[in-house]
């Protein structure tokens, strides 16, 4: 029986970089790494990997996979589950990090079943029993309502991690480290989808993920229409334009715009909330502000509780004037 | 042509009960049930059926609901045959509380393959209560189907669907042969209400009822016997930090103070 040893990331890439995610279970993994004074791994896949392996060695790990073939140039589950569970074999890591990103959502909950193994999904701490050496996965439960610890004695132990839960390393180039290729040996007969067509939203301005300054609305802008006025506040603020579940749901705002549990999660300097309740699962994808701003016309509002600075009343008479006097500040 | 459609459904608390109303009974580390709020079926879950009658709506075909629990409300898992589905199966036992996405998805796909054939087995993309989203995923491994998960729109011909798969910023078309298992998302759009006519067909439907020993599952492998994982710790965060409310006579004075307070606290 292989013993199972190192903590290995699972990478990804996008427009020929290593993702920001990755850079971050890097950064995390290591401290997890060197805590179990084991090594950090790292496994990239997909078709040309480029100078991505090279970085994932400058942001901490010891020992990079990489498996590439044409046939994992775009991600498909059988594809991808297939060639992890074969590096899983080959390399025996005792803990498996993913990012609870598209990919980490779908490749890691078929992977954990396919190996006999547990998983913890979405996870924001991770740590190291001392006493048991099992890693202790917390993740938010119930919308965000609570917290829950899971623990499991199976190797390897799986977590998806959420974004922005930890911090990369600062890069050194001059870290040393070793790169290993593990042949894919897929069988195309094997794969049971095939990706049809990828339709990309045109984001304008700055993404929400990215943005220093996010202005949100909720259900009580009660129409497309309302979230015009939010625009114009983003605009003299140079933020971008959020929103909750509802106003996403009710098509009055693109899908892409929704921050939450099951949207974006972002981690602005400062995020105004104008008409958001503050349901759990909506704090989920915006608690990580450094100042949340609500306005609000329920003095019982759940978003009160989060906000640094609040207005009570209706958005409708509150807005106007807030946006006004911004405008007014910053031309001063 | 109609299609064999199976729909996972979870009976949970109301996520929509107002976050105050939240606790945890620390005697059992359990969530309390709020007061005066009823349970409901996971939304996701709802989609998931929605999802199913549209297909059915299309082309027909006959759904089956397939929920797992104890204790569960009739009124609350029967909304999905209110809905327009056809049958109801529960997985109703102690033995399978207290389980996590392992145990679960290996009663779930246990029950699936005593109900034998299907075209497309829909699941919610994850519970509104523990937020896993690996159960749907884990059938569909069990039963060796392919599966796609996070689903928007869902077309079906020729042995094969179309799958509109939400990815961040916008969607890929996934064309899947089937049978295979497809988790659906809030991006689905709203699911149906039930009509009255819908409700009085439920109401006349009797629930087929499962138990353990009906599908030839072991007890040991099924609910909280079943785990992989252990639960360490259920706890609330401790919130800290106090919110400032900037008052004034009208709700317009307020907007331009607030404006004033947060340039005066380097904030804009």
């Amino acid at each position: 029986m292989a013993e199972y040893k190192g903590v290995m990331v699972y990478g990804e890439i996008t427009d020929g970089k290593l993702s920001s995610i990755t850079t971050e279970l890097l950064g995390g993994g290591r401290h997890l790494a060197d805590e179990l004074k084991e090594d950090l791994l790292c496994i990239l896949v997909g078709d040309k990997l480029g100078e991505a392996p090279k970085k994932a060695i400058s942001y901490g790990a010891d020992k990079v996979y990489t498996v590439e073939d044409p046939l994992l140039k775009d991600y498909q589950t059988d594809a991808y589950v297939a060639v992890i569970e074969k590096a899983v074999k080959d390399t025996s890591p005792r803990i498996l990090l993913f990012g609870q990103t598209a990919v980490g959502r779908d490749l890691s909950p078929r992977l954990a079943f396919r190996l006999g193994t547990a998983l913890s999904m979405d996870c924001i701490e991770l740590s190291i029993d001392p006493s048991t050496k099992l890693l202790q996965q917390t993740r938010p439960v119930y919308g965000g309502n609570a917290r829950a610890t899971f623990a499991s004695e199976l190797l390897p132990q799986m977590v998806t991690v959420r974004q922005k839960a930890m911090s990369p390393l600062e890069p050194n180039e001059a870290r040393k480290g070793e790169i290993a290729a593990i042949k894919a040996e897929l069988d195309p007969a094997k794969i049971r989808t095939k990706v049809l067509d990828t339709v990309k939203e045109e984001v304008a301005g700055v993404k929400l993920e990215d943005a220093q300054i996010i202005v949100a609305g909720g259900r009580g802008i009660g129409g497309p229409d309302g979230f015009k006025q939010l625009e114009e506040l983003a605009k003299a603020l140079k933020a971008a334009v959020g929103a909750s579940r509802p106003p996403s749901d009710n098509k009055w705002v693109p899908e892409s715009w929704q921050i939450g549990l099951t949207g974006k999660i972002v981690t602005p300097e400062v995020y105004i909330a104008v008409a958001i309740s503050g349901a759990s699962q909506h704090l989920a994808g915006c608690s990580g502000s450094k100042n949340i701003i609500a306005i609000n016309k329920d003095p019982e509002a759940n978003i009160f509780k989060e906000a640094r600075f609040g207005v009570v009343g209706d958005w409708k008479q509150v807005l106007p004037t807030f946006t006004q006097k911004v405008k007014e500040l910053l031309a001063g | 042509m109609p299609l064999n459609m199976i729909v996972c459904c979870k009976q949970i608390l109301d996520p929509e009960a107002p976050p105050a109303s939240f606790k945890i009974d620390p005697s059992t580390n359990k969530v309390m049930p709020p007061p005066g709020v009823p349970p409901v079926v996971s939304p996701f879950d709802e989609q998931a059926v929605e999802a199913a009658l549209r297909i059915k709506d299309q082309q027909g075909g006959k759904i089956t609901v397939l929920s797992l629990g104890n204790n569960l409300l009739r009124d609350v898992i029967k909304k999905p045959l209110s809905m327009g589905a056809d049958e109801l199966i529960l997985l109703e036992d102690e033995a399978f509380e207290g389980g996590d996405s392992w145990s679960v998805a290996f009663a779930l796909a246990t029950a699936i393959k005593k109900i034998g054939e299907f075209d497309i087995i829909f699941c919610g993309r994850q519970a509104a209560d523990w937020d896993a989203g690996q159960v749907g995923s884990g059938i569909a491994e069990i039963l060796g189907i392919p599966s796609v998960t996070v689903a928007k729109k869902v077309e079906a011909t020729d042995g094969k669907a179309k799958v509109e798969r939400v990815i961040p910023d916008g969607y890929q078309v996934i064309e899947v042969t089937l049978p295979a298992l497809i988790t659906v998302s809030n991006e689905l759009g709203e699911a149906r209400y039930a009509t009255l006519k819908g409700i009085m067909a439920a109401s006349k439907k009797q629930p087929v009822i499962w138990k353990p020993a009906d599908i030839g599952l072991d007890a040991s492998k099924i609910g909280a016997a079943g785990r992989k994982t252990k639960l360490v710790k259920l706890f609330q965060p401790v919130k800290e930090g106090k919110c400032e409310i900037v008052e004034a006579d009208t709700p317009a004075d307020a907007g331009s103070k607030l404006a004033m307070r947060l340039r005066e606290a380097k904030i804009i």
